[in-house]
Formats: structure tokens, C-alpha cells, sequence
């Protein structure tokens, strides 16, 4: 009930706010409808935000896989960690742009460049929030798992994980965030097809309603799947700590 | 089976790069089917020598046999359950082979029952030190290593404890090495006693209790208390 209510005051703040700035610059909200269904009656619509959706999916998915091994690997081993600790500060630092200029130089305009580029920069925050979270483990647990020989494995998955759930959520948390601001820019500056190319179609023909329409359904599609899957997930990664009043 | 330590010294650097010396002397052997009990002053390097002897610290001077095959449960001084494990998971984690009939009687002993699918976070301090007794004794050890299992309990909780501990003792044939520095702990369940010195602890004296645990009058161990503190305060 609360969310529409917020949803209801951004219409009706844009609609004024269209209504004082004027049509040229800021297509009030049924024009922008419009378009995004002619835009979905022709396909375009779902073809770009699958494709967005599938690079998000996958630069995800290896970013976030690797820079937990990593992260976790030099939250351990203090060797990994003098070696790693460099790299992790430059690409920290990297600007994203850099980074996909330079995968598109390297690798061609290709889907695999875009891939990487995107992983390569949400990877230094997961390996940073992993390897503190390996740092905070809890050594008298693993005392404990030694002591009552519980095998590695089972060992990692009951008692190493748990501890870890909080810092996994939380750096899939930012790190979602980050892939869907930079997917957007790696579309506009190599792919041909995404939300992203489309918006820089849009803003090359000055055509705001169709900027509009894409924008704002992903804004939408990015809305539903943080309330549908991250929250639920964060929710779940923490059911055991005391609920906060 | 049998335990035999020979610890001749233990140190480490603090931070400083100052020499830390913990244990001096420490040499004693115990039978399966004894309890032995170490009793010293806070501080003085009790909880490093159960360290060493469950394995966790290699970093020694000296030598400790221990059968390769003896099973070790340990309840440490702080429960050390996962709190994200219900009481009976946290339990069958630890003792994957424990069958439902063993499960039932430790925790009707320990009264532990109506709390089996609760979380460490629900129970008091009390309820979980019980639940870090059964999961040392749900694995049938051969080698049990109790850490100061009753500190920081009221008396009463604490003596209902130790009668349990004593009942779960007599039922089955394993060494025992308690952790104590509370005296009617030590004369109740022990076999065999040892007067730790302060820092860097040494062995000061062994004092046998001949007669059976389950066969001691009140008199009987408050005379052996007596005794204690007179050979104590003779140290001193």
C-alpha cells in the first residue's frame, strides 16, 4: 500500500514537473507509455532486456564466483594476501570506463569482451567483502570442527559458510548494483543490441520518450528482481541472527 | 589405552617480541576409566596444555602419546555451538553415527529433551553447556577433556551438573581429564588430582582419591577439601 502511494507521487511529480518543463524535454507519462508499447508490441523491448539481462546474469555469476574464491583465499593464506592486496587497490580504483575501453581494444567488439569487462570491474568489491568476512571467522568453531574430526567438507558447509552468508549477500548486494550501472555503458560502447544501445539510439536521434521507455522498464525490471530474489535471499542468509525490533 | 604426557615447556612472543613462558612441567599418564583432574589458579596455563593435548597446538616442548585411534569429544569453556544449527543438528554434526535411542537417553539425562530443535540463541548459558556435554559424549570418546565445564553456573546448577557428568563418567570406560579450579568439582569427580602451580605452570603434587566416586560420603570429601587447601596454603 505504501509502495504505490511512492509510485503514485513519481507520476504525479513527473507529470507536473513535464507539465512546467514542457513536452520537448520531458514527454509527460502517457507518451512515454505509448512508446513502450509500441516498443513491446514490435519485440524490441523484450529482445534488448533479454540481452541486458542475460549479460547481467552472467558477468554476475563470474564475478561473484571468482572473487569469493579469491576473496576467501586470501582472507586465509597471508601469502595471497600481500600478492593480491596491489591488484585489489588498482582495480578497485580502476575506472569502469578504462576497463571496458580497453576489453573492446583487446578483445574486438565482441560479447566476450563486454562480459569480461563488466566481471572484471564488480570483482574487486566481492573479493574485498569475502576475504573481511574470512577475516572475522570465528577460530573457536574451527577448534571445535577439528577436534570432533568433522571432515573438511562437511566442516566447510556447516560451520565456514553460515559465517560467511552475511558478507556473500552482501557483496552480491553491491555488486548487483554495480552490474546494472555498468552493463548500460558497455552496451552503449560496444554492443548492438541491450537497454544500453538502445538509450544511445535514443539520445543520438534527441528521443526522449523512447529514452524514457527504456530506462524506466528497466528501472522496473532491476525493482522487481531485488524484491523478488536479493531481499528474500538476504533475509534467508541471516534467519538465524536476532531479528532487529 | 592410555595417555602419556611429558611436557617440558611451552612459550610464546607477544607482539612485542617478549618470551612467554606457560607451561614448565608437566608429566603425568592416565589409565582409561580414570578421571584426572587438574586443579591450579586462574591464569596459569591450564586451558594451553588442554590445547596441546586435543592436538590443536604442535608448538611444544616435549612429548604426549596419545592412542591414535581414541575417539576425543572436548567441552571447551565457552559452549562453541553453531548458533545457525538447531541443539540436535548441532549434535548429529559432530556425531553423524549416533542412533535415535543414544540421541534420546543423553538427553534425557542431561534434560535436554524439549529443547532438542531449539538454537543455541534460545538457550542460556546453562541449557548450552549441557548441550556441549552431549555432544561430547555422543560420540562414545575414548579420550573426554572437560574445560572448566561448570564456571560461571549458580551452585545449584552447577551441582545438578556435576551429578550428571558423574552419572555420564561411570557409563562408559574412557579417560578423563577435567579442568577445574573449584575443589568440590575435583574431589567429586576425580580419580586422581593435580595441583597445578601459577605461571608457568608445573605439576606441584598428585593426590590420589582411592575411594570410588559413587562411594564418597559428604564427610569423606569435605575432608578431602580440608586436606586440599592445607597442602595448598603449605605451598604458598
Amino acid at each position: 500500500m505504501v509502495r504505490l502511494l511512492s509510485f503514485l507521487l513519481f507520476l504525479v511529480t513527473w507529470w507536473i514537473a513535464a507539465l512546467l518543463i514542457g513536452d520537448v524535454k520531458l514527454p509527460a507519462p502517457p507518451a512515454v507509455l505509448k512508446v513502450m508499447l509500441t516498443e513491446a508490441a514490435s519485440g524490441a523491448l523484450f529482445v534488448n532486456l533479454g540481452a541486458t539481462l542475460a549479460r547481467v546474469v552472467l558477468s554476475f555469476t563470474l564475478a561473484m564466483a571468482l572473487g569469493a574464491a579469491i576473496g576467501y583465499l586470501m582472507g586465509r593464506v597471508k601469502l595471497a594476501d600481500k600478492i593480491g592486496d596491489p591488484w585489489l587497490i588498482l582495480l578497485l580504483n580502476l575506472p569502469a570506463l578504462v576497463v571496458i575501453v580497453l576489453a573492446y581494444i583487446w578483445a574486438g567488439l565482441t560479447e566476450v569482451a563486454a562480459i569480461a569487462a563488466i566481471a572484471v570491474n564488480k570483482l574487486p568489491t566481492a573479493v574485498v567483502t569475502l576475504r573481511e568476512g574470512t577475516r572475522a571467522l570465528d577460530r573457536s568453531l574451527d577448534e571445535m570442527a577439528t577436534v570432533f574430526a568433522i571432515p573438511r567438507g562437511k566442516a566447510f558447509r556447516h560451520v565456514i559458510l553460515p559465517q560467511l552468508g552475511p558478507y556473500i549477500a552482501a557483496a552480491a548486494r553491491s555488486g548487483l548494483s554495480l552490474v546494472w550501472k555498468i552493463v548500460l555503458v558497455a552496451e552503449y560502447l560496444g554492443r548492438p543490441n541491450g537497454v544500453g544501445f538502445e538509450i544511445g539510439v535514443a539520445f543520438q536521434l534527441f528521443d526522449i520518450p523512447l529514452l524514457l521507455a527504456y530506462s524506466l522498464t528497466f528501472a522496473a525490471v532491476v525493482l522487481v528482481i531485488e524484491t523478488v530474489l536479493v531481499q528474500p535471499f538476504e533475509l534467508r542468509a541471516a534467519r538465524w541472527r536476532p531479528r532487529a525490533a | 589405552m592410555q595417555l602419556e604426557v611429558d611436557i617440558t615447556g611451552k612459550h610464546f612472543e607477544n607482539a612485542a617480541g617478549e618470551r612467554h613462558d606457560v607451561l614448565a612441567g608437566i608429566k603425568f599418564s592416565l589409565h582409561a576409566g580414570e578421571v584426572g583432574v587438574f586443579v591450579g589458579p586462574s591464569g596459569c596455563g591450564k586451558s594451553t596444555m588442554l590445547k596441546i593435548l586435543a592436538g590443536l597446538d604442535h608448538n611444544y616442548q616435549g612429548k604426549v602419546s596419545r592412542p591414535a585411534v581414541a575417539r576425543l569429544g572436548m567441552v571447551f569453556q565457552e559452549p562453541r555451538l553453531l548458533p545457525w544449527r538447531s541443539v540436535e543438528d548441532n549434535i548429529r554434526l559432530a556425531a553423524p553415527h549416533i542412533d535415535e535411542k543414544r540421541l534420546s537417553e543423553l538427553f534425557a539425562v542431561l534434560e535436554l529433551t524439549e529443547h532438542r530443535s531449539h538454537f543455541p540463541g534460545e538457550l542460556s548459558l546453562g541449557l548450552a553447556r549441557r548441550v556441549a556435554l552431549a555432544r561430547a559424549f555422543a560420540i562414545d570418546p575414548d579420550f573426554l577433556i572437560l574445560d572448566e565445564p561448570l564456571a560461571s553456573l549458580d551452585d545449584a546448577l552447577a551441582a545438578h551438573l556435576r551429578e550428571q557428568i558423574a552419572t555420564l563418567v561411570e557409563s562408559r570406560s574412557m579417560m578423563t581429564l577435567l579442568v577445574t579450579h573449584n575443589l568440590d568439582d575435583a574431589v567429586y569427580l576425580g580419580d586422581r588430582l593435580f595441583l597445578l602451580s601459577a605461571r608457568p605452570a608445573r605439576i606441584l603434587q598428585e593426590v590420589p582419591i582411592p575411594t570410588p566416586r559413587t562411594r564418597r560420603s559428604a564427610s569423606e570429601i569435605n575432608h578431602i577439601k580440608a586436606d586440599l587447601v592445607r597442602r595448598r596454603l603449605a605451598k604458598i
